[in-house]
């Protein structure tokens, strides 16, 4: 039987992981993430989830431990935020590197110095070399649907690799939303027991992991890469074959909303993608003719998405919520990148908004959009990055 | 009673493996798979032993290895057994195979982490007093009076004690080892096999490359770190301190010999004045001191840890 529940999306997280039948979770407290772990803590000791939890004593060893029991042939967890991820980014490389399908909730949380514990997204976004796949969500359903998919994905052999599912601290992380939880069998279905590509065996004695050579480094390197764009084939797969079981859609890498005629497309990613979608409804009464893009997957970015996106438009507005310092957000600068071979290709005005959790509401994003329109119809940018809300 | 002549014929720390000749940690290596055999998986971080093994797609050891970041190999070593756990494969044994700097500086915070989690596995830390493979830098367990190359006129500092550290952690078992002393070894890491929760070994393994002495002294450059009492081989099974052969016999300080027979045949030693000399002997003397209280404490029939 289907189950609908009304909890935090880090509590979701926490039913995802059970779903999904975790075997080892590995994991270290940090705000805005630990109610993930404990909901996982809770499940383990009173044995709804036949797990090993290792209550670890940093999150690099979180991770570490994950890449290990991962390589020993078991689906594994974790979940962190801001520093905790900072803390893993060298184990990080380790999990692509290793070609380990290890899935982490990353609940967004601003860096310091000075401490914030409130959302945005430059913990994770410091993460984008690392070779892991990135997810960002809008809703407490989607944390659901995106973690059961993205060991679906990872776990394919065409890309055995990492995930990490974020979603904004305290926003989603503890927001209460109705979600609706499929049938065990159903989601066993979906997403049948972990295959590894390799295992530490000792009837196959193999080094894992040992030094490699200038002569053979960068096929390893090449070979990511190769996954990489498997992943990006694959996922608007998943997402159809995930709705047409379950019934939820979530626009598989990029989630469009009014596009097909605009004149201006809003990009977002996270939960400004739902507010960004009530902007476009009160500006297409006004008269507007906008559209938005929600970037849900960052990595692999959607490049040939975007550039369809672009065809017919006069103008790309970027809402990051994180600052790239001495450039700009690094959407603007992706979205700049994916269109750059196009010929009469639309502007891009880039929006620096909510940063260290400061909120951004369909009015800051209907704000943001009067301006770009401005730029629109005088054919300049006037600014190329523009921070919004920002105290004089 | 285990004995040179029978021990295991096979091999599992293969030939050609790329290690220096007289390396102190290769023996010990081999050692170490004679005694477990090859129902093992070994967890390496950066070390020599990531040398040792040789590159892709070569491999000089013959049973499952994890190359794993300089300061997990405990992390690693959790989520093995973790998952081992889960598979229902709880005849393997997982063995952490690390670095003095990898246990004692980078590594030991998820050492501690692990031990004190009673993560069901053996670390063993094979200290060459040094960061031997990027070229000889100081670690926490280079001794007072040492040559490295970030310590040029001789490190000021002492070393660190790092199999007492993990006494302290009430793990069911720590020893000490050397491979000049083959069957001490062997024997404790086959009663280390059958113990359930964390075994810790620390081995001194002599390194001529960096200990700057002739490849072919390395077992007698051991034999004398023990003999001189630098070295003390003792285990400490559920708390109950013991010294073992030939350590147990030296507890008179007549019975040892001068720790000068050990630092002078090693260049690394060769800036040491007489009075550093006279410290380190004095050093070596109180070490010696706090093994006899150390024994008279245990000689009471312990409890083991966690049985009451």
């Amino acid at each position: 039987m289907a189950q609908m529940l009304i909890d935090t999306a880090n509590h979701i997280a926490g039913y995802a992981a059970k779903a999904a039948k975790v075997k080892v979770v590995a994991a270290y407290p940090i705000t805005p993430q630990t109610t993930v772990v404990e909901k996982i803590a809770e499940f383990v000791e009173n044995g709804e989830m036949d797990a090993e939890y290792i209550r670890v004593e940093s999150e690099h060893s979180a991770m570490v431990a994950c890449i290990a029991a991962s390589a020993t042939g078991v689906r594994t967890f974790t979940a962190t935020s801001a520093h905790g991820l900072a803390l893993m980014h060298e184990a990080l490389h380790w999990a692509s590197g290793s070609r380990l399908p290890v899935v982490m909730a990353v609940v967004n949380r601003a860096m310091g110095a000075p401490w914030s514990i409130w959302p945005d997204f430059s913990d994770s976004l410091s993460q984008r070399d690392t070779g892991w796949i990135q997810f960002y969500c809008a809703d407490n359903q989607e944390v659901f649907d995106t973690i059961i998919q993205a060991y679906k994905l990872c776990e394919d052999e065409r890309v055995f690799l990492p995930a990490m599912v974020c979603l904004e601290g305290f926003i989603l992380s503890h927001t209460y939303m109705p979600v609706k939880i499929p049938d065990q069998s159903e989601i066993d279905a979906f997403l049948p027991p972990y295959k590894s590509g390799w295992t530490l065996d000792v009837n196959n004695p193999l080094s894992h992991a040992n030094l490699v050579s200038p002569e053979w480094y960068m096929e390893f390197r090449y070979m990511i890469q190769e996954a990489m764009e498997n992943a990006k084939t694959l996922i608007p797969k998943i997402d159809e074959e995930y709705a047409r079981r379950f019934g939820f859609r979530h626009g598989g890498l990029v989630e469009k909303y009014m596009c097909e005629d605009a004149d201006l497309i809003l990009f977002t990613m996270g939960t400004m993608g739902s507010e960004a979608k009530i902007a476009v409804d009160n500006l297409r009464k006004e008269g507007h003719k906008i559209g938005a893009a929600r970037i849900r997957v960052y990595r692999p970015f959607p490049i040939e998405e975007v550039i369809n996106l672009s065809r017919q438009v006069q103008m790309f507005v970027t809402i990051d919520r994180h600052i790239s310092f001495g450039m700009e957000g690094f959407l603007a600068t992706e979205i700049k990148a994916s269109i750059s071979n196009q010929k009469d290709h639309p502007m891009v005005a880039g929006f620096i908004a909510g940063l260290g959790g400061r909120d951004v509401t369909y009015k800051t994003i209907e704000k943001i959009a009067k301006k770009a329109l401005k730029y629109m119809r005088s054919g300049k940018v006037e600014k190329e990055t523009e921070w919004v809300d920002l105290r004089e | 009673m285990v004995t040179i002549k029978g021990l295991p014929k096979e091999e599992y720390l293969l030939k050609g493996h790329a290690a220096c000749a007289g390396c102190g940690p290769s023996i010990s290596l081999r050692l170490l798979f004679k005694a477990l055999g090859n129902k093992v998986i070994l967890v390496v971080p950066a070390c020599c032993t990531t040398v040792i093994q040789g590159p892709y797609p070569y491999t000089s050891v013959n049973v499952p290895l994890q190359n794993i970041l300089f300061e997990s190999t405990a992390a690693a070593a959790s989520g093995i057994v973790a998952a081992l756990h889960q598979r229902k494969l709880e005849d393997i044994t997982v063995v952490g195979w690390a670095g003095d700097g990898g246990t004692v500086d980078i590594g030991i915070q998820a050492l501690s982490g692990a031990a004190e989690r009673e993560t069901n596995f053996i670390y063993i830390c094979y200290d060459n007093e040094a960061y031997g493979n990027t070229g000889m830098q100081r670690s926490g367990a280079t001794p007072y009076g040492a040559w490295t190359t970030t310590t040029p006129s001789g490190k000021r500092e002492r070393k660190k004690d790092m199999a007492l550290i993990m006494a302290a952690h009430k793990i069911p078992y720590v020893a000490t080892a050397c491979p000049s002393y083959p069957l001490d070894f062997i024997n404790k890491l086959r009663k280390a096999k059958e113990i359930k929760g964390t075994k810790y070994i620390h081995i001194l393994a002599p390194c001529p490359t960096g200990w700057r002495y002739d490849a072919n002294k390395t077992v007698e450059i051991g034999r004398l770190a023990v003999l001189t009492g630098l070295w003390a081989l003792f285990e400490i099974e559920y708390g109950c301190f013991k010294l073992n052969s030939p350590s147990d016999r030296l507890l008179d300080k007549s019975k040892r010999k001068p720790v000068k027979e050990y630092l002078t045949l090693q260049g690394r030693f060769r800036n040491l004045k007489e009075e550093d000399i006279e410290r380190i002997q004095k050093w070596v003397d109180e070490d010696w001191e706090r093994y006899r209280k150390m024994l008279v404490n245990s000689t009471s029939d312990s409890t083991p840890y966690g049985k009451i």
